[in-house]
Parts: C-alpha cells; sequence; structure tokens
C-alpha cells in the first residue's frame, strides 16, 4: 500500500479552483518530488494534504482517509509541513519552537532523542538555542522549520521550496540533511520545487504540474530525460 | 507630600484593578484581533456572583477561586457557542455580538440582583502596618492579589508547554495548527484565563467602589487606556500601562487640586479623571500607535 495516494483531488480558494482532479501516490520511504511552474498548484497540493484548504476527492495515508479532517489531526497522524515562507514563531526562541512543535507528543524521551538529533543536523541551531527565532538568518529559519516539522517525528514530510531565497551552499547543506532525514530517519519526503534540477537530484519519483492536472509522471531519471521537462524547467 | 504619597498608593491600587482588566483585553487581542467589550460586564457578573456566595455565607477567600472557576468555563463556553461560528466573519460583526454580550449580563446583573447598589465587605483586615498613613489596607490588597494573579499567569504562558502553546497558537495560529496544536481550543481557553482574571478585578474592586451593574463600565475605559498605553499587542505593557494610567489619573487631578488651591485656577479635578483618561488614549493613539511597550506589526501583502 501506498504511504499517500490521493485521488481525483480538487481544490479550491473561495469560488476559484486550482487543483482539477489530481492523482498521485507516494511509496514509503521514497523522494518524491511535484514540480510545475508558478500557478501549477503544487502548493495547493500541499496545503490540501494537510487540510488547509478546501478539497474534493480522496486523500489516504497508509489506507486512512485524511481528507476533510482538521489539519492538526492530520498532522498529528504523521505528516509534517515545511510550508512556504517557513512559518516560524518569530517571537519565540529557537528552544521554544521546538518545543511547541513538540507538544503533542507523549513520549517525552523520544522527543528528546529527536532533539538532539536535529541539532546533529543543524548544529547551528543548538548554537541559536536561546534566540530568538525572528532573528536568525533565512537559512537558520528554513533549518528551523524543518526541525520543527521533525520534532513530529513525522511518517511524511511535505517540504514547500525549502531552497527559495537561499544562498547555493546553504541550499547545498539542507538538500544533504534531506536526504540523511530520508535514509536515516526513514521519513518520506514530498518535495515541491522550483530548482527542478536540484529536486530530480534528490528524488526518486517526479510528477509534473500544469494548471492544476498532473501531465506527467515517473522516475526522476526518466523525467530529467524527458525533452519537454528539460525544455521547460531545467533551462538546456 | 504626604497627601501626593497618598494619591499615588491610590493610583496603584486602582491601577492593579486597570492592569487586570487590560491584560483580559489583551489575552484576547492578541490572539483574535478583537477587543472584548464585554470583558468588564462579565467582570461585573463575576462579582455579583460572588456576593451571592458570600450571602449564602461563603466566606470571600473560598467564593474567589468558585467565581475563578466558573468564570473561566463561562468563558470558554462563550468562545465555543458563540464566537466559534464567528471564526472569519468580519469585524463589525464580532463588535456587534460583544455589544450584545455587554448588554446580555448588565441585564441579567440588573434583573436578578436588581440596580441597587450594594456594600461588599473587604476581605482584608483593617489592620496598621508601616506606611497604612498612605494607602488602605484593602487597597495594598488588591495591589497584592493583582500581583499575584500576574505572576501566576506569567509563570503559565513562560514555562508550561500549555502557556507555550497557547503562544504560539496566538502568535502563528496556521503554523501552530502544523505543529498539531488545536488553535480553536487555545482561543477558548483564552478566553476562560481572560474571563477569569476579569473576575479576579472584579471581586477585588466590588468592596471599593459598591457593587452595581455599572460597576465596571468607567473601569473597562481605564483598563482599555492602560492596554492602549502599554500596547495593545504585549501583555506585560498592557499591566504596565494599567499601573501608569492608575497613578497619572490620580496625579493629574492631585496636581490640578494644587494649582486651584495656589492659583485659583481651575483646570483639572476628580470629575475630569475619566477624561483624562481618555485623553491619554487618543494622545497615544496619536503620538505612538503601538504604544510604550507594544510592537509595530508590519503585515506582507
Amino acid at each position: 500500500m501506498s504511504l499517500l495516494e490521493v485521488t481525483a483531488l480538487k481544490a479550491y480558494y473561495g469560488q476559484t479552483q486550482v487543483l482539477h482532479g489530481v492523482s498521485f501516490a507516494l511509496e514509503a520511504g521514497g523522494i518524491t518530488t511535484l514540480l510545475g511552474a508558478n500557478g501549477a498548484g503544487k502548493t495547493t497540493t500541499l496545503r490540501s494534504i494537510c487540510g488547509m484548504v478546501a478539497t474534493e476527492g480522496a486523500i489516504r495515508l497508509d489506507g486512512e482517509p485524511i481528507a476533510g479532517r482538521a489539519t492538526e489531526e492530520i498532522v498529528r497522524l504523521g505528516v509534517g509541513h515545511v510550508p512556504e515562507g517557513r512559518g516560524t514563531f518569530t517571537h519565540l526562541t529557537v528552544d521554544e519552537n521546538l518545543r511547541v512543535s513538540a507538544y503533542t507528543r507523549r513520549d517525552k524521551a523520544a522527543a528528546r532523542r529527536d532533539r538532539d538529533m536535529v541539532f546533529e543536523y543543524f548544529p547551528i541551531l543548538k548554537a541559536r538555542i536561546g534566540q530568538q527565532a525572528g532573528t536568525l538568518s533565512g537559512g537558520e529559519q528554513q533549518m528551523l522549520a524543518i526541525s520543527r516539522a521533525l520534532m513530529l517525528r513525522p511518517r511524511l514530510l511535505l517540504l514547500d521550496e525549502p531552497s527559495f531565497g537561499l544562498a547555493p551552499l546553504i541550499v547545498e547543506e539542507i538538500f544533504r540533511i534531506m536526504r540523511r532525514v530520508n535514509s536515516e530517519a526513514k521519513v518520506s519526503l514530498l518535495l515541491v520545487e522550483q530548482n527542478a534540477a536540484l529536486a530530480l537530484d534528490l528524488a526518486d519519483h517526479a510528477y509534473v504540474l500544469e494548471t492544476g492536472r498532473v501531465v506527467m509522471s515517473g522516475s526522476a531519471a526518466d523525467v530529467k530525460r524527458d525533452e519537454g521537462v528539460r525544455k521547460s524547467y531545467l533551462g538546456y | 507630600m504626604e497627601q501626593l504619597l497618598q494619591q499615588v498608593g491610590a493610583g496603584l491600587a486602582n491601577g492593579a484593578i486597570y492592569a487586570s482588566l487590560a491584560l483580559a483585553l489583551v489575552m484576547i487581542f492578541v490572539s483574535t484581533n478583537h477587543i472584548n467589550f464585554a470583558q468588564g460586564e462579565m467582570a461585573m457578573f463575576s462579582a455579583y456572583i460572588a456576593w451571592q456566595f458570600m450571602e449564602w455565607g461563603l466566606s470571600f477567600w473560598l467564593a474567589l477561586p468558585l467565581v475563578m472557576a466558573l468564570s473561566f468555563t463561562t468563558g470558554v463556553v462563550i468562545e465555543r457557542t458563540i464566537l466559534r461560528p464567528l471564526h472569519g466573519a468580519p469585524v463589525l460583526s464580532v463588535v456587534v455580538v460583544f455589544i450584545g454580550l455587554l448588554t446580555i449580563f448588565h441585564a441579567l446583573a440588573g434583573g436578578i440582583w436588581t440596580y441597587t447598589i450594594k456594600a461588599v465587605p473587604s476581605p482584608f483586615p483593617e489592620v496598621a502596618f508601616p506606611g497604612s498613613g498612605y494607602i488602605g489596607s484593602h487597597q495594598l490588597g488588591m495591589i497584592g492579589v493583582t500581583v499575584i494573579v500576574l505572576i501566576a499567569l506569567f509563570t503559565f504562558f513562560r514555562f508550561t508547554p500549555l502557556g507555550l502553546a497557547m503562544r504560539a497558537a496566538a502568535q502563528n495560529p496556521a503554523s501552530a495548527r502544523l505543529a498539531g496544536i488545536s488553535v480553536d481550543w487555545m482561543l477558548a481557553l483564552g478566553w476562560g484565563l481572560a474571563a477569569a482574571v476579569g473576575a479576579v478585578a472584579g471581586c477585588m474592586v466590588a468592596p471599593a467602589v459598591y457593587l452595581e451593574p455599572n460597576m465596571m463600565a468607567s473601569i473597562l475605559l481605564y483598563g482599555f487606556a492602560g492596554a492602549l498605553v502599554g500596547g495593545i499587542s504585549s501583555p506585560g505593557g498592557a499591566v504596565a500601562g494599567g499601573f501608569i494610567v492608575g497613578v497619572l489619573e490620580n496625579l493629574i487631578a492631585y496636581l490640578g487640586n494644587v494649582v486651584e488651591r495656589t492659583t485659583g485656577l481651575y483646570i483639572v479635578g476628580n470629575g475630569e479623571k475619566l477624561t483624562v483618561a481618555l485623553v491619554i488614549v487618543i494622545a497615544v493613539l496619536t503620538l505612538k500607535p503601538s504604544g510604550l511597550f507594544g510592537h509595530v506589526t508590519v503585515e506582507r501583502v
């Protein structure tokens, strides 16, 4: 069974329909990427999975229907979401940001181990632990956003443009950590990226969205070789 | 000099009440961006219930925690049943609901307990203590109880996981949901806490001003002034603002009296205290809209 199965998903912002029947599935343990131009519906797809927009269609997590549930319930089922714009609690300290995310966890010892784990991934956060999160650099805030999501110990991690606005070196570091999160912490990833080349390097599976529909899917390697994708998204 | 200190003492005592009410207003404001105009009437109603308990033979110190618990529950229930359906409604709809709540509590209190004023005995013993020439024992008690409540709240928000979750939910509801926090329940809890803090203010002020349905009307204005002076977005600032307004209104009236005595020129006196508070509100809104301790919220559009 797929970890996440999305069938004929439609999404609306008020009267405007943004997704027109998107279907895809992702396997446990994998890294999947959603590609597409601005306005294709990538972010909306992620927001739909987390119950943040009005949707129609089926969304199943490990076979369990989650469409129509409250965001916090879906999150507690094991879906971490690193949103567009990072969603940092800017007036809380780094430490408090991490503790907020562990709030719903019963096993506090495991939460402490995960805290050590994210500090091992991102040592800079440990150095900034007492600092107000709003004073962090963009890269550090992105690291914090990923760490916050990891503190939920998710089965599935949704990442919305983790490279946005960051220096190439920082992006490289973050993507290196994402690979480790996937292989070591056994977290499946669903990645939305503007930088298609980067995303296809990391992912093992890719879907291409165009104006709210899936127009292509396949292994990352196949998608990367596709001439249309190369011209439209890879720029060569 | 002695009179001046007395005025400062009385100002601090009033300020404690304003601070409590300001804090109650701010607690709801930071998470919803609404000013609960019914906060004062809710506090007044709580004071009536405390009075009723005492009429039935309970001691004040037994009645107070009971009333706080009742007010807390009422606050949570009001949020869940009346305001919950209005999430995302235009501000004006919410304002109308607040005014409705204000009227309902006012009429209920008058209907149940009549509009005749009632004297409420002070729960604090009249004893002599160092400085008792400057401040009455009830006034000192008011300050003491308020400070304890404020410290308890501060500790709750600063050091408990639930307090942290509430702060997170107020600051960034979308992110709080993505952290698995039930933001709706946090709002309801905030309402409950605000109602409980208001209840303390109501119970503390009743012995000082007589209990009647209009008791909190002007006090709410002072509390609002305090919240604005300190910064409506800052709980600590609201508390400071409450004390500042309390002391300032007394000092200005005192200075007015001094001026009148020395020059015969009447500028301000006790009658203009409320006016002074409102002038403070307008001045702050004009000169420093975010208040003394508030922060400017920049919205990206």
